[in-house]
C-alpha cells in the first residue's frame, strides 16, 4: 500500500528497441495540481516514456499506477479511460472540420454540434483558452491548433496531461499564454507532464523537474532548489559550459545580395514575397519565424532547388566578380566556384542518403571530382574519419547505414560534410534540431568558427535565445516576407516575437 | 484487473549478421520445399520420388545440364538489365518487350545480311539487338521526365506492342513460305557458337555479372543510381540531373535486355517467333529480387528457377503431372523468400515473455 496515492506512478518501466534500451527501468510519479518538466536531452527517452501513458508502446517491463491502482495501458483508448491524455507534438485535426467538430470527433454517441459547442466554450472559458468553436482549422494558426489538441484531451476528462514539446513552434507571446493556461489547470487539480529541453521554460513554468539521461531517471527536484546549470550538468552527466562565443565581424563585406526574391511553390501560393537582405562575410545572419514562413523556400532558392519567379541573387565571391545564382541548377552553382553548403532541415529526406554509410554520404557533393568514370572513395574516408573523430560521431563504423544513427548523430554528419567544403556562404537549417546540448555547443562553435574564417553565415534557427546569443543580425520572416533585419546584442526577445507575428512588428530598425 | 497484454507482439530486431540472414532464407527455402511435399503428396505423388525425378531431370546427365543452362542464361542476362532499374526505383517491367526487340533488331541483319563473314554478322545482330533494344527502354523513360508518365504501366504496355509488331512481322514481311506465319530459319552464319555444347552467350552474362557488379558499385554512375533511387530530393540537392539519370538508366537496362534478346534469337531459337521473350522478361523480376539486386546471387537464383522449370517439364512426361505445378512451387518459394525477410527485421515477443503481468 502506498502512503499517499499519486496520480499517475510508474514503476521499473522499461522499453528496448532491438539492442537499444529507450527507457531503463524509471520510477517516476506525478501528483495532482503539480506540473512536473520531463527534462533530458535527445534520445534520453522522454518522449517514449510518456508514450507508454499515452498508450503508443507497451512497456516491455514494470508497471503503471493510476490514482494508486494498477492498470494496464495498451491502447490510446486505455489511456483515456484512465484520465490520460497527450497532446503530440505533430497536431492530428482535420483541416476542413471546426474546432468543436474535432474535438467530439470519434466519440460515441450522436452528433450535436450546439451541445460539443457550448461545451468546448465552457471548458476555454474555465482555463482561460481564446478559441472560436466554430473556427475552422485550416483557418488557425500554429497555436490555435494546438488549443484545440489541448481541448480535445480535457474533453474526454484527462484528468493527467501529457505536452510533448509544446513550445517548439510558439512565439513567446504565444509560450506565455499557453503558460498561463497551464496554471489554471494545475489550479484545478490536472497533473501535467510537460516534455521540454529547454531550460528557461522549466524552470519558469514547472513545480518539479525529472531528469532523464540515457534512459535512466536521474532524479527528481523541486524547481524552486535549482537552476539551470546544475540541471544541464544532471542532464549531460557532466559540467557543461553553455557559453557562446561571439566575436565581433571582421571586415564584413556583401557576399550575397538578396533583391525582390518572390517564390511560388508547386501548388502556386506564394512562399516568398519580394525577400531582399544582404550577408556580409564574417558574420552569422539569423533567420528567425514561427515554422513555415519561409525560411525553407529562402535557403532552397539560393542553393537552386527552386524555380524562382522574380528577383535575384548576387554572389560576390572574395576578389572575383559577382555572379547571379537565379537561373543556375545546383550543379552549375557548385560548378561556378560558388561554395554554398547547405544543410537541409530535412536531413534524411535530402541532406544525406540514409541506407548509405558516412563515407558514402561524404561524396555526395563531390563524387563528380576527376575525370574518372570511378568514384573516389579516398578522399570521402577521409573526411568521414575526421568528421567521425571530430564531432564524436556514435556509429558501429564509417560504412554503417546512417539511417540507423540516431538523429543527433545523422546532423553531425550532415553538418561535418558541408563544413569539410571550406564554403564562402554557409547555410543551415535548424542545424541543432535533435542535438542535445552538448553536441548543439559544438555546432554553434563550429559556425562561429566558420564566421572567424570569413565564411558568411545564414543559419535559420527556432531557439530565439539561441539566435540572440549566436547571431550577428537576424532577419525575421513573416509569411514570406522580411518582417525585419534587427541587430541581435540589441533586440529585445519580444521585439522579435510580435515581428514574427505581423510584418514590420512595431517599429523595426530595418 | 483484468489482464490485457497482448497475445503476441512484433519489435524491432537488432541488425543480424549477413551470414545469419542467409542461413534463414535458406531455411525460408527448405520450408518452401517442405510445403512442395504436401503438395505433390496431395496430388497423390510420391513427393520424394517427385523431387528425384526433378532432379534428375535437371542434373542427371550431360545433355539436360546443358538445357538448363541454356535457360537460365537469358533468365540471368535479362535479371542483370533490370538491376540498376530497380535500384533506381524506376519499375521497368518491360524487359519482355525490350528482349524482342533487341531480338528481331538483331534477326533483321540476320536475315538480310548472311553472307557476310560469321564474327561480322554476329557483331552487327549483337550490336543492333542492344541499341533497339536500349531506344525501345528508353521511350518510357523520356516520358516519365518529360511529363511525368508512370513507367510500371508505360513499360507494361510496350511489352504487347513489340510483341505485335513481332506477329506481324512473321505472317508478313519477313514471313518464310507463305501462309505458313514463320520466319524462316536463320543460315549458319549467324548461329553463336558453342563453348562445352552450350551456346557462348552464357560466358558472356557471366562477364556481364562481373561488369555490373563493378558499375553499381564502384563508378559514379552507379552511384548516382543508388542515392536516386533512395530519394530524388536528395539527388537533386547533390546537383544530379537527375532526368538524364533516369533516361541513361532505361537506355542501359534496355539495351543489355536487348542484348539478351540477341542471344536468344542467335544463339537458342536461330529464328524469331512472337514468344521468343517467353515470359523470360516477368520471371526475370522475380530472379531480380530474390537475389536482392546482387549480380552473383541472380546465378544461384537464375539457375534454381531454372532447375525447377526444367524439372517440372521432366515430371509431366515422367509422371503426367501439369507443369503448372512447378510455377506454384516457384510462386511458395518466392512468398517463403519474401516473407522471412520479416523475421530478419523483427522478432515476435508473446504473452508472458517478460514477467511483466499486471498484479
Amino acid at each position: 500500500m502506498e502512503t499517499t496515492v499519486h496520480a499517475v506512478e510508474l514503476k521499473h518501466i522499461t522499453k528496448r528497441f532491438g539492442s537499444v534500451v529507450a527507457n531503463d527501468s524509471v520510477d517516476l510519479y506525478v501528483d495532482r495540481g503539480v506540473i512536473m518538466s520531463i527534462l533530458g536531452e535527445n534520445g534520453s527517452g522522454k518522449t517514449t516514456l510518456m508514450n507508454m501513458l499515452a498508450g503508443i508502446y507497451f512497456p516491455d517491463e514494470g508497471e503503471i499506477f493510476v490514482d494508486g491502482k494498477p492498470v494496464t495501458i495498451a491502447s490510446p483508448k486505455d489511456a483515456f479511460d484512465n484520465g490520460i491524455g497527450m497532446i503530440h507534438q505533430h497536431f492530428k485535426l482535420v483541416d476542413v472540420f471546426t474546432a468543436a467538430e474535432n474535438v467530439v470527433l470519434g466519440l460515441p454517441g450522436k452528433l450535436d454540434r450546439k451541445a460539443a459547442s457550448q461545451r468546448v466554450r465552457e471548458i476555454s472559458d474555465k482555463y482561460g483558452f481564446d478559441i472560436d468553436p466554430n473556427k475552422k482549422v485550416y483557418d488557425m494558426s500554429v497555436s490555435e491548433k494546438q488549443t484545440v489538441e489541448i481541448i480535445k484531451v480535457l474533453y474526454r476528462g484527462a484528468n493527467i496531461l501529457i505536452l510533448d514539446e509544446p513550445t517548439a513552434v510558439l512565439t513567446p507571446q504565444e509560450i506565455e499564454k499557453l503558460f498561463n493556461v497551464l496554471r489554471a489547470m494545475r489550479a484545478d487539480g490536472k497533473a501535467i507532464l510537460l516534455i521540454t529541453h529547454k531550460l528557461n521554460e522549466v524552470m519558469a513554468i514547472s513545480d518539479v523537474v525529472a531528469v532523464l539521461r540515457k534512459g535512466r531517471h536521474i532524479r527528481t527536484v523541486r524547481t524552486a532548489e535549482t537552476n539551470p546549470q546544475a540541471l544541464t550538468d544532471m542532464m549531460v552527466g557532466r559540467a557543461v559550459t553553455l557559453d557562446i562565443n561571439r566575436t565581433e565581424p571582421q571586415n564584413p563585406e556583401p557576399r550575397l545580395t538578396v533583391a525582390g526574391l518572390t517564390v511560388r511553390n508547386s501548388e502556386g501560393v506564394t512562399k516568398l514575397n519580394d525577400v531582399g537582405f544582404i550577408a556580409y562575410s564574417g558574420e552569422i545572419l539569423g533567420v528567425a519565424g514561427i515554422a513555415g514562413s519561409g525560411q525553407k523556400e529562402l535557403l532552397e532558392s539560393i542553393a537552386g532547388l527552386r524555380p524562382i519567379e522574380k528577383g535575384s541573387i548576387i554572389y560576390s565571391p572574395e576578389g572575383k566578380k559577382p555572379e547571379e545564382l537565379v537561373g543556375k541548377t545546383p550543379m552549375q552553382i557548385k560548378e561556378a566556384g560558388v561554395a554554398l553548403a547547405f544543410v537541409p532541415e530535412d536531413r534524411l529526406g535530402m541532406g544525406l542518403v540514409g541506407g548509405m554509410g558516412m563515407t558514402d554520404n561524404m561524396m555526395l557533393r563531390s563524387y563528380t571530382r576527376g575525370k574518372s568514370i570511378f568514384v573516389d572513395r579516398k578522399e570521402p574516408e577521409k573526411i568521414a574519419n575526421q568528421v567521425h573523430d571530430f564531432l564524436e560521431v556514435v556509429t558501429p563504423g564509417i560504412d554503417y547505414p546512417v539511417r540507423k544513427l540516431s538523429g543527433g548523430n545523422v546532423q553531425k554528419v550532415l553538418v561535418g560534410r558541408e563544413i569539410a567544403t571550406s564554403p564562402s556562404v554557409l547555410m543551415s537549417a535548424y542545424a541543432v534540431r535533435g542535438l542535445d546540448i552538448n553536441t548543439s555547443y559544438i555546432i554553434y562553435d563550429l559556425m562561429c568558427a566558420q564566421k572567424a574564417r570569413g565564411t558568411a553565415v545564414i543559419f535559420v534557427g527556432e531557439d530565439l535565445d539561441v539566435l540572440l546569443e549566436l547571431c550577428d543580425r537576424i532577419l525575421v520572416l513573416c509569411g514570406g516576407e522580411v518582417s525585419g533585419i534587427v541587430d541581435a546584442r540589441t533586440t529585445p526577445k519580444e521585439q522579435i516575437g510580435l515581428l514574427m507575428t505581423s510584418v514590420g512588428g512595431k517599429e523595426a530598425n530595418a | 484487473m483484468e489482464q490485457k497484454t497482448p497475445l503476441l507482439r512484433i519489435a524491432k530486431r537488432e541488425s543480424m549478421a549477413p551470414a545469419k540472414t542467409w542461413l534463414i532464407r535458406l531455411a525460408a527455402f527448405l520450408f518452401a520445399l517442405l510445403i512442395g511435399l504436401l503438395i505433390f503428396a496431395a496430388l497423390g505423388v510420391n513427393p520424394v520420388s517427385a523431387y528425384g525425378i526433378m532432379l534428375q531431370g535437371s542434373w542427371g546427365k550431360k545433355t539436360v545440364i546443358r538445357q538448363v543452362i541454356k535457360y537460365a542464361v537469358p533468365l540471368l542476362g535479362t535479371a542483370l538489365a533490370l538491376a540498376p532499374c530497380f535500384k533506381m526505383r524506376y519499375w521497368n517491367i518491360g524487359a519482355e518487350g525490350q528482349i524482342t526487340i533487341g531480338a528481331m533488331a538483331a534477326t533483321f541483319f540476320a536475315l538480310n545480311a548472311s553472307g557476310l563473314p560469321s564474327p561480322v554478322l554476329l557483331i552487327l545482330m549483337a550490336v543492333a539487338g542492344t541499341v533497339f533494344g536500349g531506344l525501345w527502354g528508353t521511350v518510357p523513360a523520356l516520358f516519365k521526365a518529360r511529363w511525368g508518365t508512370n513507367e510500371t504501366l508505360f513499360t507494361l504496355m510496350m511489352n504487347y506492342i513489340a510483341i505485335g509488331i513481332v506477329k506481324w512481322l512473321q505472317g508478313g514481311p519477313w514471313e518464310g513460305k507463305p501462309g505458313s506465319q514463320i520466319i524462316p530459319n536463320f543460315a549458319k552464319s549467324a548461329y553463336l557458337p558453342s563453348v562445352f555444347g552450350v551456346h557462348i552467350g552464357w560466358i558472356f552474362v557471366l562477364i556481364l555479372v562481373v561488369v555490373l557488379f563493378i558499375y553499381m558499385k564502384y563508378t559514379k554512375h552507379g552511384y548516382e543510381i543508388a542515392v536516386l533511387g533512395e530519394s530524388e530530393n536528395t539527388a537533386r540537392y547533390a546537383g544530379m540531373n537527375v532526368r538524364r539519370i533516369t533516361v541513361r538508366t532505361a537506355f542501359l537496362s534496355g539495351a543489355i535486355a536487348g542484348f539478351v534478346g540477341f542471344l536468344v534469337v542467335s544463339g537458342a531459337d536461330h529464328t524469331l517467333a512472337d514468344g521468343v521473350a517467353a515470359g523470360v522478361g516477368f520471371t526475370a523480376i522475380t530472379v531480380c529480387w530474390l537475389a536482392q539486386l546482387n549480380p552473383f546471387a541472380m546465378i544461384v537464383i537464375s539457375l534454381l528457377l531454372s532447375t525447377l522449370s526444367k524439372g517440372a517439364a521432366t515430371l509431366q512426361t515422367k509422371m503426367n503431372i501439369p507443369t503448372s505445378l512447378s510455377d506454384i512451387i516457384t510462386a511458395v518459394i518466392l512468398l517463403c523468400m519474401l516473407g522471412c525477410e520479416f523475421f530478419i527485421n523483427y522478432r515476435l515477443i508473446t504473452r508472458g515473455h517478460h514477467e511483466k503481468e499486471v498484479r
